[in-house]
């Protein structure tokens, strides 16, 4: 099973048939996926991986783990450092870049252009709505939501560090409530500007990615990875350095990125676990962190072994059944109906403060535009590699309308819902019990974000079955990431050929654990958490230069 | 006795596959029985072809190509799977079935310590497929 395309390319010569008339407009290029792959025997394992970006990006992790490890004390404050410099100083570079996806977005959205089906005309989508949903929203946010969803209204809410959006009063100051004009006021802002990071620009940073991705595989004929964007602008030279390196990029990013989230994932996950099962300390030493990641990893493993319907698609659903679960339970044992009237009040929020909070200039909420917004965007940028290669690897039969409904609009309300629901409980608490509320004492008294949620759950009826379910939606969230990242790396490392040998995504499930594990007991987790993040920017301008090629791509192809 | 021979594919190797269709088609032949070539293609590009509908018309040609050579009935048909590496064996089952096929010959490799953990296509096909399994080593 493992020999081949040498000798195949002398049986098999490049004679593609001409494509049938107007079913898509194929690029013409002697570029035949996996020409520069290599097949080497290792034991008994046979693989089949791009020369050079396999090698590269392997080389490329295993020294980066090994230099952190080794200089901690020099590359931590490196890397953190590195990272608020590029999101203080470039933080105007990020929201326009955001602003700018989000127009292309709507623009391809009611253009004609959105009459184009990925896959060509006659493509049927290999998905059903719910489970193609399930997949994206599950590698898009879901493990966001989870540590977020609370977190981040109640801290624009009364944020005592002085850094709230657009420098808008707060509701809570020293542990005294304001007027309940001010409340509603400081409540909506907190609301629109969480829904903001968590809306439509965050969705159309990956819409982009995995609209450019799915039509230059689908329907231009290239190898499914990300250089293959660039083919418009680079031309024949994305085959050798200038697409190696993109690619590179795209792994390092998508590795370091699930890696250090695994890493820190575990450390809140059993953060909870000791929260919810009242085991103190538990954090004091890695071991239970490290256990998570076992688990996790081996959970991943046994995904991967069963393929994308059978692993990440199940999984995905199993999540969102729960998601689902607990978000009805929190909303029913809440405020309901406070909750179901201020939905609207919050959308409408969103969309008349959008303007101001995504303006790039001119502003002095540093604190908030700087360390919240530019740092999400950076963040979301770095992982859209990531998830739009998935989003695009389960996407293709659908139009390029249909695909940016459900990739920007509908994950924009489902965002706002879960928002709505999980910080409007929250705040709510906060209103009524003031600094007696368990998300006083983890938010604005003291920051440990890690427990914020349970800490509203906590205040709940059944607080133990539904911290339980929250903690085993977290690790499945990751378990889910963790596959479909391995996915996505070994799809680029293998040239973009999707039916390379099983052990190769194996092999990149174990090393994501492995570096997560190496760096949890070693240190490092955030200077390389930091370092993934800061790539941010360099593919930010990538990204700038992959709207024109998706244009450019889009109009070339027949509508209909 | 038989009717309908499946022959699975991987049109990358054909060349490594000339044992196994012999003996497809000396059955087929024997037998007056028509001959199926399936084959299990990705969604994404690969080498063979851009799409699954190029994909198909290959797979069509090759088998149009042999049954003109052989004087035998031959059909084509191309699955596509959104994730061949694991799907395979789980497509090609369902193919067979659907097909109506009542004999496979399928090539494979001299088993390895790794079958044990993973098994070739033809090992997973000959222990779960209701009908008879030729495996040609």
């Amino acid at each position: 099973m493992s020999e081949h395309d040498d000798e195949n390319q002398q049986t098999e010569p490049s004679d593609a048939l001409p494509e049938p008339e107007g079913a898509s407009d194929i690029i013409d290029t002697d570029y035949e996926v996996g020409q520069d792959n290599i097949t080497p025997k290792i034991g008994p394992f046979g693989l089949d991986i791009h020369n050079p970006v396999f090698l590269f990006s392997g080389i490329v992790v295993a020294a980066f783990v090994i230099i952190t490890l080794a200089f901690q004390n020099q590359i931590g404050p490196l890397f953190t450092d590195l990272r608020g410099f590029l999101t203080s100083s470039f933080d105007w570079f990020f929201l326009m870049a955001g602003n700018l996806f989000v127009l292309v977005c709507l623009g391809i959205l009611v253009s004609p252009l959105g009459k184009v089906r990925l896959g060509g005309v006659d493509a049927t989508p290999d998905y059903s709505y719910a489970g193609w949903f399930a997949m994206l929203f599950a590698a898009g946010m879901g493990i966001g939501l989870m540590f977020f969803g609370v977190l981040e209204p109640v801290y624009y809410f009364g944020t005592p560090w002085g850094d709230q959006p657009l420098m808008r009063d707060i509701g809570i100051v020293d542990g005294v409530l304001a007027d309940p004009a001010a409340v509603e006021a400081a409540r909506l802002t907190a609301m629109a500007a969480t829904i903001y990071h968590w809306g439509l620009h965050p969705w159309a940073i990956y819409a982009v990615v995995a609209l450019s991705l799915a039509l230059f595989a689908y329907n231009k004929g290239l190898p499914l990875t990300v250089r293959s964007i660039f083919y418009p602008i680079f031309g024949e030279r994305i085959w050798g350095w200038p697409g190696h390196i993109i690619d590179i990029l795209a792994v390092f990013a998508t590795l370091f990125g699930l890696a250090t989230s695994l890493g820190l994932g575990a450390q809140q996950a059993s953060a909870g676990i000791g929260f919810v099962f009242g085991i103190d300390g538990i954090n004091d030493t890695v071991t239970a962190s490290v256990i998570l990641i076992a688990v996790i990893t081996g959970m991943a493993l046994i995904s991967v072994l069963r393929g994308l319907d059978g692993g990440v698609k199940v999984l995905s659903e199993i999540n969102m059944g729960l998601a689902i679960l607990l978000m009805a339970f929190v909303l029913l044992v809440g405020p309901t109906l406070t909750l179901v009237t201020q939905f609207f009040g919050n959308l409408g929020a969103y969309f008349s403060e959008i303007g101001a909070l995504s303006n790039p200039i001119g502003r002095e909420d540093d604190g908030y535009r700087q360390g919240w917004t530019a740092f999400y965007w950076a963040w979301w940028i770095s992982w859209s590699p990531f998830v739009g290669m998935f989003i695009a690897r389960v996407s293709r039969g659908r139009t390029v309308r249909e695909f940016i409904t459900c990739v920007l609009l509908i994950p924009t309300i489902v965002s706002a819902i879960w928002m709505t629901i999980f910080g409007g409980t929250a705040i709510d608490q906060l209103i009524n019990t003031v600094s007696d509320s368990a998300v006083y004492g983890y938010v604005i008294s003291a920051y440990v974000p890690e427990l914020s949620l349970f800490g509203m759950l906590s205040e709940l009826p059944l607080a133990a079955i539904t911290s339980t379910i929250a903690i085993i939606l977290v690790i499945v969230f990751f378990v889910t990431s963790s596959d479909s990242g391995s996915l996505v790396i070994d799809t680029i490392t293998a040239g973009g050929k999707i039916n390379a040998p099983v052990s190769q995504r194996v092999f990149w499930v174990i090393f994501e654990g492995l570096v997560a594990a190496a760096l949890l007991i070693g240190g490092g987790l955030a200077a390389l958490q930091a370092a993934s993040v800061s790539t941010g920017l360099p593919f930010a301008v990538v990204l700038i230069l992959a709207c024109y090629a998706l244009i450019k791509g889009l109009l070339s192809e027949p509508r209909g | 006795m038989y009717r309908k021979v499946i022959f699975p594919v991987d049109l990358t190797h054909v060349d490594h596959l000339s044992k196994a269709l012999q003996t497809a088609l000396d059955l087929a032949n024997h037998y007056k029985a028509e001959i199926c070539f399936v084959g299990v293609t990705g969604t994404t590009p690969s080498a063979l072809a851009h799409n699954p509908k190029e994909y198909e018309a290959k797979l069509r040609a090759f088998a149009d190509e042999q049954g003109t050579a052989h004087g035998l009935k031959s059909s084509a048909s191309a699955r596509i799977s959104p994730d061949p590496t694991i799907d395979t064996d789980k497509t090609l089952l369902a193919a067979i079935e659907d097909l109506g096929g009542d004999l496979v010959v399928m090539q494979t490799h001299a088993p390895t310590a790794l079958d044990y953990v993973w098994a070739g296509h033809g090992d997973t096909i000959a222990a779960r497929a209701n009908v008879s399994v030729f495996l040609v080593r």
